[in-house]
């Protein structure tokens, strides 16, 4: 059985005929093969998956592509502007060394982006506690939150 | 960030450059295994054991082969019949005795035993993943459940399971190193005696990528193509052709293309990719596996895992005289790659520390339980090591009254070359200036204050010290042969000059993190002269890369830099023969300045690019005495290990209402010799730190002691360090060149994961010290804390 999917991926209509059992990452991941999503533990712990569902930061492992229906989703390789220019979120994780072996640093970024969108100028313990669902093994997270900072600071 | 005035090179050695690697990270078009697909390919799952320890009675699979879309099912009886032999451990250990270690036959899929929850029993291959994991849930396997061990302390006890017959007690070796009449000697006059008991909490790596491999068969070239995450592809391609499937090593590339994180957990030859290479010509398919988290957690190796009694025998004065330990090293259900040689010969080579002691013995047990197999994970013996050297002296000073820095100075080693009694020598090193520094960033003068400012808020402050040592730069080939390596060690490197000049680096280790692509364009374009832009790197491919052996041991740029370097020196070599036939001067009166080569003392000269162009247009060029080209490979191999050290300072808060531990304050000051790019070494220690911090008050695999079950296999169970967990570290760098590489390095990538535990644990024993607590095991978890503050108490 299959089920008729419409929604909004990166600015552009998508439709597709899906299992209604595909979660909303392999859907990206797999349909639309936007690998940039990355699933780091199928459970819903570790946030690499995390892309923006209707602009907030959501888990794409955790919920169903139909689930999405009509939606507006954006993903990493959407982030920057239609000309390359990278989003200042990745131009502060660049610079602040924000990343190491970069797994899991798209939904790092899009985390990061949505938290800047609720609150433009967080305190370093904001940052930290917002970030609490998003797991990085590399980096020590020292270089992330000062590349939020970064972002912050200049926006 | 930015460039170092020091060199004449915006991008060069010492400049904090960022990293050309994050474009592609930043922007989604990383490209790593389970991004890779082809079309037409199978999905594999793999059936693992609910049980620790059973006899497989029978596996039926008629249903599950018959279920839609599978392709084909295996088990260890398809692989015993095709002739697949176990995987190999690298690392042969001798015994006190002289015997050989117990090499347990380990089948990439179970043969008539599991050993271990999560061991492979069956692969189904199908169309689509939901497929093949669906038809797994219809192999009916009939398991005759045995008694299961899981604690390494108690595993050699009479009377426990047998995990394999063939080892008796569950030992795999005993090994004893250094010298124990001398020990006990110097024991039986001492005038204090500090004792330990230490269990190094187990630890389960948790790369945040899972392992993944995508295994393709070619009939027309009779080749295979593998796709795997892995951190060494050149010995993960030997272990598989030559040990375990009997293929001819050119008929196989293995490519690890950007894996997102290791820390040791993927050096290893595992069942999986094995499996689905061997299969993939079986069903002529591309078969892709990428692990599930809760695989990841029950079948990547684990880390740590030692019961240890430990003894430091001192003079009225706090000197030490001499180190006594033993050891049990839980190895898991099988050995693992170098699983043998982690709680070996990177353990109690390392426990001279940086202290005098003169006389050092230890004994190992290494022992087989039901457990997943444990082998290297960050740093990988040194930080077990440098726990117990660290935890004992912490504990002597407090018991002789002496402070914590003052001890260490009393014991520092000062001058170099220093033997230590356990077999390496240290080329060089300044412990003293670690020290002092840290000290001073630390305000350690400032302490008391802080200390009664927290009391006035409820919380109990203390502080701890930690000076480690590590042996990286792995290895002299020729002394990790007389240990027992079943390999070479050394590094290779090729350097590319293209006709216009730019260059394409071709290296033996392997970035999964660490930032080469950057790191090593740094040191090219430096020795070249030449824009960092024209410089690119390629790892990880062994159908591009020479032979190397890959990264681990924070050996990339002290042995593959290394091998680089030596590739340039025949670069410039050959481009002032070039030079010298188109400048109409001697060979030896070329000098190479700042991507020139000029005639000395005249202003003839040729830039970089234009000797190159004449390499490859050779019309003006000396042909009867020199080939063509630019392109040279060198290999390297170190002739001693690198010692970098350090020493770092932390201090916690404990609320002592909760137990609940905070650390407030971290300082690491760490020697690596020179450093190329600050910015990504300074990096590596803050991840290094969050993993040892992780470990010292979060992380612990835990088995239950009677089903054999693990229990902590999710991220609900286990607890990782999040972004709210740690502070922001200050981190400074002494430099002591090593004197024995090329480019005076000595590699920084586990230095936090080895320095920060005895730190940390120190730090909340030095907060309890007021209520009598002396001891505080691993992970320091507020339940621990606070039960800990309550025995005391009562």
């Amino acid at each position: 059985m299959t089920v008729k999917l419409l929604l909004n991926v990166n600015g552009k209509e998508v439709e597709a005929d899906i299992d209604p059992r595909t979660l909303l990452v392999q859907f990206l991941r797999e349909n639309l093969r936007l690998t940039g999503t990355h699933v780091g533990c199928d459970t819903g712990q570790c946030g690499a998956c995390t892309i923006h569902l209707n602009g907030q930061a959501v888990k794409s492992c955790n919920i169903l592509a139909l689930q999405a229906q009509g939606s507006e989703v954006l993903t990493i390789e959407g982030l920057a502007a239609a000309n390359g220019d990278m989003h200042p979120m990745q131009v502060a994780f660049k610079e602040c060394h924000g990343l190491q072996c970069g797994f899991c640093t798209p939904g790092m970024v899009m985390s990061a982006t949505a938290l800047l969108k609720e609150n433009p100028k967080p305190s370093e313990e904001q940052i930290r506690a917002g970030l609490d669902g998003n797991m990085c093994r590399c980096t020590g997270y020292q270089n992330i939150v000062k590349a939020v900072q970064t972002c912050a600071a200049r926006s | 960030m930015g460039a170092n005035p020091t060199s004449a090179f915006p991008n060069g050695i010492g400049a904090s450059s960022l990293r050309k690697e994050d474009q592609r990270f930043l922007t989604g078009a990383g490209n790593y295994t389970d991004d890779i697909n082809f079309p037409g390919q199978s999905y594999a799952y793999f059936l693992r054991s609910p049980h620790a320890h059973a006899k497989i009675k029978s596996i039926k699979t008629q249903a599950a082969s018959a279920a839609p879309g599978v392709v084909a099912i295996f088990t260890g009886a398809d692989l015993a019949e095709a002739k697949v032999g176990g995987l190999p451990c690298g690392w042969l250990i001798t015994d006190m005795s002289g015997q050989p270690m117990k090499e347990p036959p380990h089948p990439p899929l179970a043969q008539g035993k599991v050993h271990h929850v999560g061991d492979q029993v069956a692969v189904v291959i199908a169309e689509s993943y939901l497929q093949a994991k669906d038809a797994a849930e219809l192999i009916e396997v009939d398991y005759d459940v045995l008694a299961s061990v899981t604690d390494v302390a108690t595993a050699t006890q009479p009377g426990q399971p047998a995990v394999h017959d063939m080892a008796p007690n569950n030992v795999c070796y005993v090994w004893g190193h250094g010298d124990k009449a001398a020990v006990d000697k110097a024991f039986s006059a001492a005038a204090h005696v500090t004792t330990l008991e230490i269990r190094n909490n187990r630890l389960i790596p948790n790369a945040i990528e899972p392992r993944a491999a995508v295994a393709q068969y070619s009939r027309s070239e009779d080749a295979y193509t593998l796709y795997v995450a892995n951190q060494n592809p050149h010995v993960e391609r030997l272990l598989m052709t030559a040990f375990v499937l009997g293929l001819p090593e050119h008929k196989v590339r293995v490519i690890a293309p950007d894996v997102g994180g290791g820390f040791g957990s993927k050096i290893f030859l595992y069942a999986e990719e094995t499996v689905i290479t061997w299969a993939a010509k079986r069903v002529n398919r591309t078969i892709k596996w990428t692990a599930e988290r809760f695989e990841s957690f029950m079948s990547d190796a684990h880390g740590r895992d030692h019961a240890t009694k430990a003894e430091l025998a001192l003079d009225k004065d706090g000197h030490f005289l001499a180190m006594r330990v033993k050891t049990a090293a839980n190895l898991g259900a099988y050995l693992s790659t170098f699983a043998s040689s982690v709680p070996t010969i990177l353990y109690a080579t390392l426990l001279a520390g940086q202290y005098t002691t003169p006389a050092i013995y230890a004994e190992v047990t290494g022992v087989f339980t039901n457990t997943v197999p444990v082998d290297a994970y960050r740093g990988a013996g040194r930080p077990e090591a440098t726990f117990v050297v660290e935890r004992l002296v912490s504990k002597a000073a407090m018991e002789l009254g002496i402070a914590q820095d003052e001890i260490r100075r009393r014991n520092f080693i000062k001058t170099f070359p220093y033997a230590t009694p356990v077999g390496l020598t240290y080329d060089v090193g300044n412990y003293e200036a670690t020290l002092a520094a840290a000290t001073k960033i630390a305000d350690v003068a400032g302490f008391p204050a802080r200390r009664e400012e927290a009391k006035r808020r409820g919380k109990l402050r203390g502080i701890g010290y930690s000076c480690y040592i590590e042996a990286c730069g792995l290895a002299p080939s020729n002394i990790a042969g007389a240990l027992g390596a079943r390999a070479g060690l050394f590094e290779a490197g090729e350097i590319r000059v293209h006709p216009t000049g730019s260059v394409t680096v071709f290296t033996g280790s392997h970035s999964h993190g660490q930032g080469h692509e950057t790191t090593f364009a740094q040191v090219v374009a430096e020795r070249l002269g030449i824009p960092f832009e024209n410089v690119d790197v390629v790892h990880g491919d062994t159908g591009r890369i020479p032979f190397g052996m890959g990264t681990y041991g924070s050996r990339s740029l002290a042995v593959g830099g290394s091998a680089i370097m030596k590739a340039l020196d025949k670069i410039i070599a050959k481009g002032k023969k070039i030079a010298a036939h188109m400048l109409e001067a001697a060979d030896s009166d070329i000098v190479f300045e700042n991507g020139n080569f000029k005639v000395a003392g005249t202003d003839k000269q040729l830039a970089f690019g234009q000797v190159a162009f004449s390499a490859y247009v050779p019309h003006n060029y000396p042909l009867d005495k020199l080939e063509p080209g630019l392109n040279e490979t060198a290999f390297y191999d170190p002739t001693n290990f690198t010692y970098p050290a350090g020493s770092h300072i932390c201090e916690v808060e404990v609320d002592p209402e909760t137990g609940v531990t905070k650390v407030v304050s971290y300082v690491a000051s760490d020697d690596f010799g020179n450093i190329v790019n600050p910015m990504i070494v300074e990096g590596q220690v803050h991840g290094g730190l969050v993993q040892g911090i992780g470990q010292a008050l979060l992380e612990q695999a835990v088995y239950d002691p009677e089903s054999g079950q693990l229990l902590s296999g999710s991220y609900t169970d286990y607890a990782m360090p999040r972004a709210d967990d740690v502070p922001n570290f200050k981190v400074d760098t002494q430099v002591t060149p090593c004197t024995h590489n090329p480019l005076g390095v000595k590699g920084c990538g586990e230095a936090g994961a080895i320095g920060s535990p005895p730190a940390v644990i120190s730090a909340v024993i030095d907060a309890l010290k007021d209520l009598g607590v002396r001891d505080m095991a691993m992970p320091a978890t507020p339940y621990r804390v606070w039960q800990t503050i309550q025995n005391a108490r009562a």
